[in-house]
């Protein structure tokens, strides 16, 4: 017993190891949000622009465009998408963080924008004809009536790519990035202990899920509003 | 119809309308001339078109041939901007179609607001200005009375902001068809009769030269009709230009003054209520009134 605690302060505590862990956290948080960033605000047009193109038969040539994309990000693995961003697009660029925030940035906006696609879908089309019929333009309609419902509808599919998002983004490890999935490497390489840094890892990345998946059930709860009996079930 | 109408140019005038899904000929050359005050009753089976007739006169469907002139503009003409039309042109759909993520009172003033906000803005800006300018003026003249008297009326113009100017126009809406407690509420807790009536006063909002009616009360329960009815009747008796669609009979004879029977994409017969109903000459019409009758 004595022996188990001596080890897991030995990966945590001696030399002042826990500030890789929060290095490490703190680099994985960045990554994350600036990813999950990029993929909403790009999701969100790549979706939009599929569905204009379906309700109106205009922008041919974009959602063409959108798909190949959407269909190469999501058939190749985000390991290879990280090596050809980092080894050769941008090689000169010394910021691995950043590099890796875009690589997941572009991969994530692939999958939002299926999720929000499903999003737009799921809003009945008389909710369109309405906002038309009363001289909206297609813009307004879209911003004032068919997003904001799209957007909540694909609210919890979102939030599990947020939480997947943050797991798979210990890959950038591969090209030397330092985040919480690099950090037990690190730490074993001088302890020679390989458990202890891992589980103390793995715990840090569940704790940072289950405080995400609280945050996110929150902030749907609020948005169900609308719902009959205001979203109380 | 009364003579006089007859003389006055049509408000909406169609022209050889056409319209086909695929290979599918929906409606075939259809023309008829609608006049300022008249309702227009189009009834007939299902498939006979006149739901897409109804949707080919606000352009929610592309017609693919023909003309619909109104405001003394082809709006079938895909140059046109369309939106400016359709806000002359109230429509009530079948679905009701409130917006969901909306309260009562929002889903009244969006329209209204989004589209006549910045005109509005605009036009307070140069009249504020043009104040001012006589504001200066006074002063030096030293007309004091005459500066308090303009400083008075901006400060009145501007005292109401435009959204509370739509929100007030909107509750008094609401209150004429007694859901003003209701403003608050979303869609998803009204009854199928309420939200009927939320959607025509939304349509009403914009203060529409033409209303068209898709159906206003087939998918409503039957206890929630008479209400829904009685709204769109009190609209007509105010001197609303109606276009329904429907198949409520007693209603379409007491509301109408023209009914149109539309069969298999064609106008098969119309004329006054009686007319079409009483002593129907069509073959088809008197098939399908036996049916429904």
């Amino acid at each position: 017993m004595l022996d188990f605690i001596e080890s897991f302060s030995k990966a945590f505590f001696v030399q002042g190891r826990w500030k890789l862990y929060l290095e490490g956290l703190g680099n994985t948080i960045i990554i994350a949000t600036i990813a999950a960033i990029i993929g909403v605000i790009v999701g969100v047009i790549f979706a939009m622009i599929n569905y204009l193109k379906k309700k109106t038969g205009k922008l041919k040539f974009l959602s063409a465009i959108v798909n190949i994309y959407i269909t190469i990000v999501r058939g190749t693995p985000v390991v290879l998408q990280l090596m050809i961003l980092y080894f050769v697009v941008f090689a000169s660029w010394d910021n691995g963080i950043m590099i890796g925030a875009i690589t997941f940035g572009i991969n994530s906006s692939a999958y939002v924008a299926e999720i929000i696609r499903a999003g737009f879908e799921s809003v009945d089309d008389g909710q369109r004809e309405a906002g038309r019929s009363l001289g909206l333009s297609t813009w307004q309609t879209m911003r004032k009536i068919i997003i904001p419902q799209a957007l909540k509808n694909s609210l919890p599919p979102l939030f599990n790519e947020f939480i997947t998002l943050i797991k798979e983004t210990a890959i950038v490890g591969y090209v030397g990035i330092m985040d919480l999935g690099k950090v037990p490497g690190m730490i074993q390489s001088r302890t020679f202990e390989y458990l202890p840094p891992l589980i103390i890892s793995a715990v840090i990345y569940l704790g940072l899920v289950m405080l995400l998946t609280l945050a996110l059930r929150q902030i749907e709860k609020a948005l169900s509003k609308s719902d009959r009996n205001g979203g109380k079930k | 119809m009364d003579n006089v109408i007859m003389q006055e140019k049509p408000i909406l005038s169609v022209r050889n309308l056409q319209k086909k899904f695929g290979q599918n000929e929906v409606l075939k050359n259809i023309s008829t001339d609608i006049y300022k005050g008249e309702k227009v009753v189009i009834v007939g089976a299902s498939g006979s078109g006149k739901s897409t007739f109804l949707r080919c006169l606000n352009c929610l469907e592309d017609p693919t041939g023909g003309q619909i002139i109104f405001d003394d503009v082809d709006i079938a003409d895909r140059r046109v901007n369309i939106n400016v039309h359709r806000q002359n042109m109230g429509m009530v759909f079948q679905q009701f179609n409130l917006f969901n993520n909306k309260t009562v009172l929002e889903n009244i003033m969006l329209a209204p607001y989004l589209i006549h906000g910045k005109k509005f803005k605009k036009e307070r800006k140069s009249q504020n200005k043009a104040d001012k300018k006589l504001l200066k003026e006074a002063r030096e003249a030293g007309n004091l009375e005459k500066y308090q008297s303009i400083l008075e009326r901006i400060s009145q113009r501007n005292r109401v902001s435009y959204r509370q100017i739509c929100k007030e126009k909107a509750m008094e809406l609401l209150r004429r068809i007694g859901l003003e407690d209701k403003a608050k509420a979303y869609p998803s807790t009204l009854s199928g009769g309420q939200k009927q009536r939320v959607a025509i006063v939304r349509a009403l909002a914009m203060n529409p030269k033409v209303m068209l009616f898709d159906e206003p009360t087939s998918a409503l329960d039957p206890e929630m009709v008479g209400e829904v009815l009685n709204l769109i009747k009190e609209v007509a008796d105010e001197g609303m230009t109606m276009v329904i669609v429907t198949h409520e009979m007693g209603f379409a004879r007491e509301v109408g003054t023209r009914v149109i029977f539309m069969d298999e994409g064609v106008i098969a017969e119309q004329g006054t209520p009686s007319e079409v109903f009483d002593t129907p000459k069509n073959p088809r019409t008197k098939q399908f009134l036996n049916a429904v009758l």
